[in-house]
């Protein structure tokens, strides 16, 4: 039996997972609730990839175009997401983003304006109005650095480079969370009453992605398995703009305000081929089609040298573009040798965010498991089959906020759980045994055919066969994955964290890879070649992902019914039409 | 395949050294993705820092041949081959392992700085060009290169008394803010050692983000510190109209 008196062991009312727009957004309402918080952060704090979304915050504030309004927002929402959504999230979403936009500007954010002084909006795809409020195309440093600031200045504690790998829980409920310092590898004991999790993303299992090491699905893991659920995770997004070349960048994020600003996709014959798959919305399509129409454009052999296409935004003076986008002109610049001003960008489809997650409540953002919340891009719900770019960052924000006030309700109204020994225990034996192992193979080359997989079989594409050998192919690499062996110390060993990062991804793929093939139609991200078009009967399902004795059972539920208001709501569309 | 030699610092705080490691070069190759190579196929345990990859976190801050940089900004054919290329951690801070460091002090600094706190009467409209210079210092992605470069913390280990160019430009964006009320010019002075700058530009230099720090921070800020302590006829027109003091 462990004694974890052996360990360093804090208490909190609620511990934030995740240190990202949606963990810092749920520390600063938790602590503004008057709870004791504390946020864990796998990164030093603002660093997380929150800092890489550049177009803007989708928000309906009107400044720009008069007529936008939540409903608009709220329909746009639902018709990218192919009314997949959480319907309540969606609402909730539209309504409260400008809000949540304009507490940061009094928390000091410095957005662009207007010339009559106001937060200025830009176009988007999906969004049928000026709806993005920006700074540039860095509007994602801007809001963590206010919520850093802000939350530094409430006096919230941080655990700077600290993963955590196992959830505790006692009589089913969440009791605190255990982990391990980066830099000297001990081990940490969290008690907590309510638990956030915000850890985003799954980006680093497919091979070419947007998204950073810390992505690996973490808190989807480790939710699961404390016995939470995960809905929609067929739903992977690939953005239709990363970088192709040179090598060593390929996926980086080419943010969507270029075609925002005008730019235009070409193919090698210099046709604007999204007159073919879109022509009402053309490059401002929502970014599955446009990803689609990239994609299609290569495979039938009109793509770019390196196996893109051309986007282009030389047509605007150079000093606009220099001033609008800047990071565009520098990364290009100085990481592809393209002068953006002058000529095109070769950009291709990238990994970069995930439409699943944790199955949450609407209002609350609470899981299933008791004590447990999940906001950001952990959780599902907002953004059904695929998310309009700019709703990433007012969703960190408007659930952000409700998660950690919901968790502050949760945790006055409870007392701290048991700290189950044998959790600890189990999780620590587990986490040290690739040191005893001998011989074993290198995490790093089981991560590399994890992405391989992932990529090749379960990218934007889809079809029974590649799955079915997808799932094969994962169950082959647990088996390595349990076998991996580390060299070294336990001293910032990344060999050694990218051997616990890969049981994540295995889990979070494995969930993919089911949830894909079951879903027998094509909607928003999941595109099946065998199953082309719209089911019915599958539009009003999610799937769901849980874990019973050990193994992984997927179920479908019905998506919520809408209320008649907003069914009418919907209907409407018709009439307004999608784009402006 | 063409090869280059990187040579690594391998090591903690009590004891390491140089390392070599032959790495094969692609094209576009950055310094980050020949570190990354080492971790991948050499050497596992290899500590780095990094998250964007693209020069808008500020993580994977090094000193490549002498030079600090960012390592996924800093081209691998714009150094020399024919000689190893040499990647050691910041120096101005303690090393933990190999290129990772403990920058822990950068975050006690600002702690000291009192937040943005708006006019009570802010009506919330700003214009652009009252917007720009805050949104300028409001770039920084806190690689701290301007910290390890700056000779007051790099040769004089100042960092009890000097908060260095990252808070000079952090305090500037505050003070500069349209809508901000508070004076932070008794923090410069006092808590964050302004006046041991002696403007030798080297942080502009190597700012990734080319924030003019020197002129647009740091000399502005130096001529508010001057105006509120040292200016005698500024003395006595507050003393007779009894003008609000710094905080």
């Amino acid at each position: 039996m462990t004694d974890i008196s052996k360990y360093e062991t804090h208490e909190y009312d609620v511990l934030i997972i995740g240190a990202g727009g949606a963990g810092l957004r749920a520390a600063i309402e938790a602590l503004a609730q008057g709870a004791r918080v504390a946020v864990v952060s796998k990164s030093l704090l603002g660093k997380a990839h929150t800092v890489m979304a550049e177009g803007g915050i989708a928000a309906a504030m009107a400044n720009v175009d008069k007529a936008d309004n939540w409903k608009t927002h709220f329909r746009d929402t639902m018709n990218g997401g192919k009314r997949l959504n959480n319907w309540r999230m969606a609402q909730l979403h539209a309504q409260e983003a400008p809000d949540r936009v304009r507490e940061l500007e009094q928390w000091g954010a410095l957005f662009d304006r207007t010339s009559d002084g106001e937060i200025l909006q830009r176009a988007f795809g999906g969004h049928s109005f000026k709806r993005l409020c920006h700074v540039g195309d860095r509007t994602g440093l801007e809001m963590i650095r206010t919520l850093q600031d802000r939350g530094v200045q409430q006096g919230f504690d941080v655990f700077m480079e600290c993963t955590i790998i196992r959830l505790l829980t006692s009589d089913g409920r969440i009791s605190g969370a255990f982990g391990y310092w980066r830099e000297q590898g001990r081990f940490v004991v969290f008690r907590a009453k309510a638990i956030v999790i915000a850890t985003g993303g799954i980006g680093k299992a497919y091979r070419v992605t947007s998204n950073s090491w810390e992505y690996t699905g973490d808190g989807m893991a480790l939710a699961y398995e404390a016995g939470a659920d995960l809905q929609d995770m067929e739903f992977v997004q690939f953005h239709p703009t990363g970088m192709v070349w040179p090598p060593g960048v390929q996926g980086i994020l080419v943010t969507e305000a270029v075609r925002g600003e005008g730019g235009i996709l070409r193919n090698k014959n210099g046709e604007r081929f999204m007159e073919k798959y879109d022509p009402k919305r053309m490059e401002l399509s929502t970014r599955d089609v446009v990803a689609r129409s990239i994609y299609t454009e290569v495979k039938e052999g009109r793509g770019s040298e390196h196996g893109g296409a051309f986007l282009d935004i030389s047509h605007k003076p150079a000093e606009y573009v220099k001033k609008k986008l800047p990071s565009m002109y520098h990364q290009f610049k100085e990481l592809a040798d393209v002068d953006i001003t002058k000529g095109p960008m070769e950009v291709g489809p990238t990994c970069h965010y995930m439409m699943g997650g944790i199955r949450v409540e609407a209002e609350t953002a609470q899981a299933s498991v008791p004590g447990l919340f999940a906001a950001g891009e952990a959780a599902a719900g907002l953004h059904g089959a695929n998310r309009l770019g700019g709703n990433s960052l007012s969703d960190l924000l408007v659930f952000g906020r409700r998660a950690g006030l919901s968790a502050t309700q949760h945790a006055k109204s409870t007392a701290h759980g048991v700290i189950d020994q044998q959790q600890i225990a189990e999780a620590e034996r587990e986490m040290l045994a690739p040191f005893d192992r001998s011989p074993g193979e290198n995490p790093y080359s089981v991560h590399r055919d994890l992405q391989e997989v992932m990529q090749n079989l379960v990218g934007i594409f889809r079809t029974e066969e590649d799955m079915t050998k997808a799932l094969n192919e994962l169950e082959k690499l647990k088996a390595r994955a349990a076998h991996v062996r580390v060299e070294g110390s336990r001293m910032f060993n990344p060999g050694w964290h990218l051997a616990r990062d890969l049981k994540s991804m295995l889990t979070v793929s494995e969930a993919v890879t089911r949830s894909a093939l079951a879903r027998k139609e094509s909607r928003g991200a999941h595109s099946r070649i065998d199953f082309p078009g719209y089911d019915e009967q599958w539009g009003r399902q999610n799937n769901v992902t849980s874990r019973e004795a050990g193994v992984m059972k997927l179920r479908q539920v019905p998506v919520k019914e809408l209320p008649d208001d907003l069914k009418q709501l919907l209907a409407e569309e018709a009439t307004l039409g999608a784009a402006k | 395949m063409a090869e280059a030699i990187l040579e690594v610092f391998r090591g903690d705080r009590e004891s390491g050294g140089a390392k070599q490691y032959s790495v094969p070069i692609a094209p576009g190759m950055v310094v980050l993705d020949a570190l990354h190579y080492v971790q991948g196929h050499l050497e596992p345990d290899l500590a780095v820092r990094w998250n964007c990859k693209a020069g808008k976190c500020g993580s994977c801050s090094a000193e490549v041949n002498g030079r600090p940089r960012l390592t996924c900004k800093t081209r691998m054919d714009s150094l020399p081959q024919d000689k190893p290329i040499t990647v050691y951690p910041m120096k101005s801070f303690p090393v933990i392992k190999d290129l990772v460091t403990d920058v822990s002090w950068n975050y006690r600094v600002n702690k000291k700085i009192p937040a943005f706190a708006p006019k009570p009467d802010a009506k919330w409209k700003m214009y652009q060009e009252d917007v720009e210079r805050g949104q300028e210092f409001r770039k920084c992605i806190e690689c701290f290169l301007c910290q390890n470069v700056c000779h007051v913390l790099r040769d004089h280990n100042k960092k009890e008394e000097f908060g260095g160019p990252r808070f000079f430009v952090r305090t500037a964006a505050l003070e500069m803010h349209p809508l901000d009320s508070r004076n932070r010019a008794r923090l410069l002075k006092d808590e964050l050692g302004i006046g041991y700058c002696n403007i030798t530009k080297c942080c502009t230099e190597v700012c990734p983000e080319e924030i003019h720090i020197t002129d647009n921070a740091i000399i502005p800020l130096k001529e508010r510190v001057v105006d509120e302590f040292y200016d005698p006829i500024l003395k006595l027109v507050r003393k007779i109209r009894g003008a609000p003091k710094p905080d």
